[in-house]
């Protein structure tokens, strides 16, 4: 019986398409990825049957912790540059450019603005600490969110705003949030929330 | 694709004694595509690709003046929901003497009650009023329901002492 002579084949792949498809995806990617916005805080925003998207851009958030803690934050690194320079007028407070600069970097924060300029000198893995990030001050005697809301909106006039709270918030830390938007004539404001199904 | 075709075309080959080796110009590419991948995936882990949802809300304008004015809300058609502690709703029609029901936020809860009320009584007014125990997510949760039983008119409005002392003097 003759051998069946199997012929042999090279196991030597083109890898040349496989590599035009890897980096065609790469490119997708590397073009469509929007970072995480670095958040100091976990909140587990309660569902809603809203569907309604939240706009990428000109939003000003402002998250409020299970424990009432309060922190703001807004995007577009000119606008922010902005807000902390009027801030600073304001409050007469000098910033140097690199606090500036690192003010413009910075996501969220929850400091009152007395402490700013010491929570700028530190660095992202020092502020992490809870302790650092107190929360923005919303009671009536001093209430400093009324000040960013304000700035911001000066910053950036297009800008919106979106409460994102967590579920387990004592209802009247959100009314002082509320109370205080509307004391600044923001009347038109969203509440950040994660999809459920509606019910039939 | 990935080779280059360098072999030489003769000529040349007088002046190189040692007639140089034909060499592959053939990379290995798997190393680049690791590579490549590699970022893809992170790329793919770290994008966001949905959007955070969102509930539009729409407070009235806080002005001094307008205040006492206010809208006189019928007190046939006025649902009152307060909001308790441990996920509690509370619920009164009408406004004088009412008696004061309790609910939760379940399917048979203050869903049935909103559906009903909102058939049986027309140009419904649903006032929503939260206790300082109520969770934001009681709230959120009471919004969401109005814009599921399709209720047109509500309001979230501070709460007032009378209310508290129905909730206390109920003790459900």
């Amino acid at each position: 019986m003759p051998k069946v002579k199997v012929p042999r084949k090279s196991t030597n792949i083109d890898m040349t398409a496989m590599c035009d498809v890897a980096f065609l995806l790469l490119t997708f990617f590397m073009l469509t990825t929007k970072f995480k916005a670095d958040d100091p805080v976990i909140v587990d925003t309660p569902s809603s049957i809203s569907e309604i998207k939240l706009p990428d851009t000109d939003i000003m958030a402002i998250t409020i912790t299970k424990d009432g803690k309060v922190f703001f934050g807004m995007d577009g690194k000119y606008n922010r540059e902005r807000m902390i320079e009027k801030i600073g007028a304001r409050f007469g407070i000098q910033f140097t450019e690199e606090e500036v600069h690192s003010f413009s970097l910075t996501g969220s924060f929850g400091v009152p603005i007395a402490n700013l300029k010491q929570f700028l000198s530190l660095t992202s893995e020092e502020r992490k600490n809870e302790k650092i990030q107190p929360g923005i001050p919303i009671d009536s005697l001093n209430n400093e969110l009324q000040y960013w809301i304000v700035y911001g909106r000066l910053s950036n006039p297009r800008t919106r705003i979106a409460i994102r709270g967590d579920g387990e918030t004592p209802y009247p830390v959100v009314k002082g949030v509320m109370n205080t938007l509307q004391d600044k004539n923001v009347n038109k404001f969203n509440l950040i929330t994660d999809l459920e199904v509606r019910p039939k | 694709m990935a080779e280059l075709d360098t072999s030489q075309s003769g000529g040349k080959k007088k002046g190189k004694k040692h007639g140089g080796k034909k060499m592959s110009t053939r990379v290995d590419l798997t190393p680049m595509v690791d590579l490549a991948f590699l970022l893809v995936t992170f790329f793919m882990l770290t994008t966001t690709f949905s959007k955070p949802q969102t509930m539009e809300i729409n407070m009235p304008v806080k002005d001094k003046e307008t205040k006492e004015e206010g809208q006189a809300v019928k007190a046939s058609k006025a649902l009152s929901i307060l909001l308790g502690a441990d996920n509690k709703v509370y619920y009164y029609l009408g406004i004088e003497d009412p008696e004061l029901m309790v609910t939760g936020f379940d399917k048979d809860g203050i869903r049935k009650v909103l559906n009903e009320k909102n058939r049986t009584i027309r140009d419904l007014i649903v006032i929503i009023k939260a206790t300082k125990d109520a969770k934001y997510k009681n709230v959120v949760d009471i919004l969401d329901e109005m814009a599921i039983t399709d209720v047109k008119k509500y309001a979230l409005v501070d709460i007032t002492d009378f209310d508290l002392e129905l909730i206390e003097k109920a003790n459900l």
